[in-house]
């Protein structure tokens, strides 16, 4: 069983039918028995990390977070989810996030050009994500797959060791990071047609260890 | 380096397609489930659906087939048409669409975009625009007017203060429909869409008049719109997008090659 955080970060519906159409049993919760009972959990979201890290404090849900974290079960991060995992977000005048893996999130700075064209942000639409070893999650995916995006603020680890994934978009920016039982993603691979699906199969089938 | 995105546009009314598909073999397909399946399947970056329902009982069957979409796609996709209040938009969002569009309703009541950015985030609230190219004047400095009801009403605002206004308001991106082109399939708008795509900071997808590969190129290019929308021209089977995307990438453009 996978559970989904509920922490009132967006609609969480999509990622359950991405799961659904895999036939992978999955439920969306805010019980942290029910997390902490799961096989895996995944922590999506959607919105600013101000709001999410005072949701997830209010219900006290950042510790059960953690801790699942440190559990050595599998846990997937997805977008706004990715970002909150870091020591901070320049979101909202700086917000302190949950601090699991070392470095923080950035706002993508003005001005940045592509082929002479000014970028647009949010960075929104299709990417590469250039995967970095040989990590089970990304197992299948073709080396010229897109996947979808859509964010302003973007992940800065301080290590790069711990960086599984990189896109361009101006700059180039970690993806994709992870850190023992835990990986995260910047893009929504429950929105990432075929190879977003495989990347969730992959997840649903990962015992969370991954030797670098 | 971000994709062009190619987005088929689907009109639907009281849950069916306002005309049938025809896809090879020349069967007419009126599910927009079953289209917006096989436009996945195509490799559509994303898909937008329009209802142009009027009653309240079709709105509930487009509801409906939001719901079936959304277990059915898994790229992203917008819905619009007749979206005047959060409820609305609460509605569509739940349903499990990822973006909805507000038009004619954002122009009578601005608030609806920053309210629906705080509910549900900037990146679900597109705003749709419909524009005619009416000349310069004062009160149209330039030259392109704010449009409602298929463009038979004039609503006196210029369409480049409108769009910077919305993105002010929040809106996440903007889809700019030329009605003067729209339904031409002679090309898109390109003065038009350049002005606006270069003059705001949210992603602009371009729409109407798209007829040729030529005409897709050239608003992604020469016009700099960040997606184009197509109907007609891989409706009834002239190309399929693969064809279409192949012939962009020839040129130079980058797109989503494999799904």
């Amino acid at each position: 069983m996978i559970a989904i955080v509920d922490y009132r970060a967006g609609n969480l519906t999509s990622v359950a039918r991405a799961l659904q159409s895999l036939k992978v049993p999955c439920v969306i919760t805010d019980r942290a028995d029910e997390l902490l009972r799961a096989d895996r959990v995944i922590f999506p979201g959607v919105g600013a990390a101000g709001e999410a890290m005072r949701n997830l404090r209010g219900s006290g849900l950042d510790a059960c977070i953690r801790e699942i974290a440190k559990s050595g079960k599998p846990l997937l991060g997805i977008c706004l989810g990715t970002q909150v995992i870091f020591e901070y977000s320049e979101e909202d005048n700086r917000t302190t996030c949950l601090g699991i893996i070392p470095g923080g999130v950035k706002r993508f700075p003005e001005g940045l050009k592509e082929r002479g064209d000014p970028l647009k942000i949010p960075h929104m639409g299709w990417n590469r994500v250039q995967f970095r070893g040989n990590h089970p999650l990304f197992e299948g995916i073709p080396g010229n797959a897109e996947f979808y995006f859509v964010h302003s603020y973007y992940p800065a680890p301080s290590s790069g060791s711990s960086i599984v994934g990189e896109t361009e978009y101006g700059i180039r920016f970690a993806s994709a990071v992870s850190r023992k039982s835990l990986v995260a993603v910047q893009f929504h691979p429950e929105k990432s047609g075929r190879f977003g699906l495989r990347i969730l199969d992959n997840f649903s089938r990962w015992d969370g260890n991954y030797a670098q | 380096m971000l994709s062009k995105r190619i987005i088929p546009c689907l009109d639907v009314r009281d849950g069916r397609l306002t005309k049938g598909i025809k896809f090879k073999g020349n069967i007419d397909i009126g599910d927009p489930v079953e289209v917006a399946r096989s436009y996945y399947e195509q490799g559509a970056d994303e898909i937008v659906f329009y209802d142009i329902t009027a009653s309240s009982e079709g709105r509930d069957i487009m509801i409906d087939v939001v719901k079936r979409v959304a277990e059915t796609i898994f790229i992203p996709f917008s819905v619009g048409g007749g979206i005047r209040t959060l409820e609305d938009m609460r509605k569509v969002i739940l349903a499990g669409a990822e973006k909805v569009s507000v038009n004619s309703g954002a122009v009578e009541n601005p608030k609806i975009i920053s309210e629906g950015a705080v509910a549900f985030g900037c990146q679900c609230v597109v705003l749709g625009m419909d524009v005619k190219k009416v000349g310069k004047s004062a009160k149209i400095p330039s030259g392109y007017e704010i449009v409602i009801q298929g463009g038979r009403k004039y609503m006196g605002i210029d369409a480049l203060w409108w769009a910077r206004e919305a993105e002010n308001l929040g809106a996440g991106e903007i889809c700019l429909n030329s009605i003067d082109a729209d339904g031409t399939q002679e090309g898109y708008e390109l003065e038009l869409t350049h002005l606006i795509t270069t003059n705001v900071k949210i992603p602009v997808i371009a729409s109407g008049g798209a007829g040729r590969k030529e005409d897709l190129l050239d608003v992604l290019t020469t016009a700099k719109a960040d997606a184009a929308l197509i109907a007609s021209i891989v409706h009834y089977g002239t190309y399929t997008i693969a064809e279409v995307k192949e012939y962009l990438s020839g040129n130079g453009v980058k797109v989503r090659e494999v799904w």
